[in-house]
Order: C-alpha cells, then structure tokens, then sequence
C-alpha cells in the first residue's frame, strides 16, 4: 500500500500533529477538496505506520477545528465548502503576517515602514522570478 | 461497551528469586499494545502466563473470553504467538512447516501466507538451520500471520533485526489491526517501536506494572520545564514534579501532569521558565522506573 502521508522521527512535534499538518496542507492545495472522503482511520494507521489512537486524535482535533466532518456509521470527509482550501491558505498567509507585525514591534517598526519593507521584499521576489 | 481480548485481574506467581506480584492488564479488541521493561522485568512471565504456558499462583487471566489456563487448549485456535526462543526443524523448509501449520490450523490462508513470503523477500526452499536472525524472524511471524489469529501476541518482536527487516515487520503488524477484531500485544526493549505502532502502553518493573496508559495520555502528560533560577528557588514539595536536576543558575523540572497550574506552581516558586520540552517514550519510561523503584525502597 502506498502511503498517504510521510511522518518524521527527528520532527520533534507529536505524530498527531504531523498527521494533522500534512492534512492541512492536502486541504489548502486541493488535493482534498471540500466534500472530499477521508480514509478511515484504521487505513490511514495503516498505510503511515502509525498507531490508531495517533489517527484517532489528529482526525478529532481537525474537526474541532472545523476541516473536517465526522458522520456516524460513514466515515469522515473535508467539510463541505468550496473555498475550503483558497479559505486555509489566506489562514496561513495572516499566521505568517501576525509573526511579521510582532517582529517589526520589537524592532520599534511604525506601519509606514514595515509596508516599506513588504513593498521592498515583494519587489525582491517579482525581480528573483524574472 | 468494547470487549476485552486480554484481562488480567490481581495475577501472581512466585518464583525463588522473582516475583510477578498483583498484575492488572487490560487490552481492548482492535487496539496494539506496547508491553515495555527492562531485561528481567517479567514481561516474558507475564506472557507465557497469558498464553497459559505458565500457570499463575494467584488471580483471574481471560483471552479472548477465555479462562486461562484451563481454556488454554481452545483460547490456541485463536493466538499466535511469536518469541525469539521459539524452535523451528532445522532440517525441515520454510515451506514444510507452512505445510504443517495449513494441516493443524483451518483458518490458514494461504494467499496471505504467499504475500507475505514475497514482501519479507523469504525462500521457501531453504532449511531452516540455514537462515539467518532477521530472516527467522520474519519466518515465524509469517507462520503466525497467516494463522490469521484474532489475538497476536510478540515477545521482542523487532530484537536484532536491521532497520529494513524492522519497518517490513512494522507495516505488517499495522496491517493486521486494519481489522478492528484482531489486536496485538508485543513486548520491547526498544521503545521507538512502541512509541510508533502503540495504541496503548504499559511499563513494568521488578515485577510490577508501574503504569498503563493510553499512548498519547502518557505523552501529553510528561513535560520537561528549563528554568533559570536566582537563589531561593526550591522544587521541594511542590505537587506534580517528579524530578529536579540543577546545576548553578540553570535547571529543569520534570511533571508527569502537565498543565498551565504546574507552570504557574514552578514560577511562583522563583524559576523563570525558559523552555517547555515535550519527552521522548524513552525518557518517559526511565523516568518512571526511576521514580518506582525510590517508592518500592522501604
């Protein structure tokens, strides 16, 4: 069987939480789409070599976050929401923004200047990719 | 309610040098157990006498609904059991003894027992006394596997054998579970393999089961906490540490309850806290055997 997932024994994070980051990201790259089935618990323990209770856990902790829906007796799927994965990736975009505004704080940046910065790196990137 | 395949209730059994005293263990259907201890520890005891290989002195053992060891004979159809000490005729083949064990046992499957040939690279045709440790192994584990027990249980299952042999075992004990019927218990020295594959832990000691706990409980609960410290701070007595180590103006706590209540305990007490460590199942374990044996010490 080939696996759905890789898991690292030097990432010092819990296997749940890699389970639960690599989901993540098959969500927000639309590998999985909202609606999308899945595979049940003890298949995806399975095919990663990872102990049920480790799945088990990944798979609540993403529902309470609202990615994923749990329906008795059916299995679990991506929640069912087109936009889910645009949605998690403008998440992750305003996670990296809030750890630049708080940097820029500490640094006594004023708005002005930290948009100067941007404006610069972005220009950076546009010339890098040219 | 989820059915038990293994209970044991209050078990006992006195040897001249060794005692195996109250063990209490429970494994639910479906689930995998990590049974972990230093060499001498009982684990093999507690094994054979939940196979009914040895007979308890005291308390109740149940597999799979089974009274042990007195339904010992019908509780067999439905265990396979693997051990590093475990005989094979040398002289014989692989292949004669997959024979064997398709004669003795009716629920043999033979595809299975074909698949598994060719993922754990075996050659039917050699004897027995030919092969090496890693190959062995995989031989009887396959000539357990294809038994298709409802309860497998592994005494060092993965002892000694190369990290490629290691994973090929992993992946086929993950396999079997896939059906939520079949449970396993194995026990191990090396606890990455625990730590992997386990749904449920259980550390034991000198004879006594230290603690049990669901995998990912154990780990959540352990923390190692860095603290830089200026003179008056002391751990002495505060609930919930269980061990202190500090050298100068640096040290560090470690809680087997980890919460935002025992940060706060900690830093009322005059650490500033520098760091907040989660801890391997090595770790956890030795921390554990540690602890044990200062309480067991009249």
């Amino acid at each position: 069987m080939h696996s759905e997932l890789v898991i690292s024994q030097s990432d010092g994070r819990p296997m749940y939480q890699q389970v639960m980051d690599q989901i993540r990201q098959k969500i927000a790259v639309g590998d999985w789409p909202g609606g999308h089935e899945l595979p049940s618990i003890r298949a995806l323990a399975a095919s990663v070599k990872v102990s049920v209770i480790t799945v088990k856990r990944a798979y609540m902790e993403l529902e309470r976050e609202g990615l994923i829906v749990t329906r008795q007796g059916r299995g679990s799927f991506v929640a069912d929401d087109a936009n889910i994965g645009p949605k998690l990736q403008r998440e992750e975009l305003q996670h990296h923004l809030e750890e630049a505004v708080k940097r820029a704080r500490l640094l006594g940046m004023d708005l002005s200047e930290l948009l100067d910065l941007v404006r610069w790196v972005r220009a950076q990137a546009l010339k890098d990719e040219r | 309610m989820t059915a038990l395949a293994v209970k044991l209730a209050a078990v006992g059994k006195d040897y001249r040098h060794f005692h195996l005293r109250d063990i209490d263990l429970e494994l639910e259907e479906g689930r995998v157990m990590g049974f972990v201890g230093p060499n001498g520890a009982g684990k093999s005891t507690t094994i054979r006498i939940l196979l009914g290989l040895i007979h308890q002195d005291r308390g109740h053992v149940s597999v799979l609904g089974h009274s042990m060891p007195r339904d010992q004979v019908a509780a067999k159809w439905d265990i396979g059991f693997v051990s590093e000490d475990m005989r094979l005729y040398g002289q014989a083949t692989l292949e004669w003894h997959m024979k064997l064990m398709a004669s003795i046992y009716p629920k043999w499957d033979e595809d299975y027992a074909a698949q598994l040939l060719k993922r754990f690279e075996l050659r039917p045709q050699q004897a027995m006394r030919r092969v090496s440790h890693g190959e062995r192994t995989k031989a009887l584990l396959l000539l357990a596997l294809a038994r298709r027990p409802r309860l497998l249980v592994l005494d060092e299952p993965t002892t000694g054998l190369d990290p490629v042999a290691r994973r090929d075992v992993l992946a086929e004990l993950m396999d079997v579970i896939l059906d939520e019927r079949r449970s396993i218990l194995f026990s191990s020295h090396n606890t990455l393999d625990v730590e992997q594959i386990s749904d449920q832990i259980t550390f034991i000691d000198k004879g006594r089961i230290i603690r049990s706990l669901d995998k990912e409980t154990f780990l959540d609960r352990w923390r190692r906490l860095r603290f830089e410290a200026r003179g008056g701070f002391s751990s002495d007595g505060l609930p919930g540490i269980v061990e202190t180590v500090r050298s100068g103006q640096l040290g560090a706590v470690v809680t087997d309850v980890y919460s935002d209540d025992v940060v706060e305990r900690v830093k009322l007490a005059g650490a500033e806290i520098t760091a907040i460590e989660r801890m391997t199942l090595e770790e956890i374990f030795v921390a554990n055997v540690v602890r044990s044996r200062k309480e067991v010490r009249p």
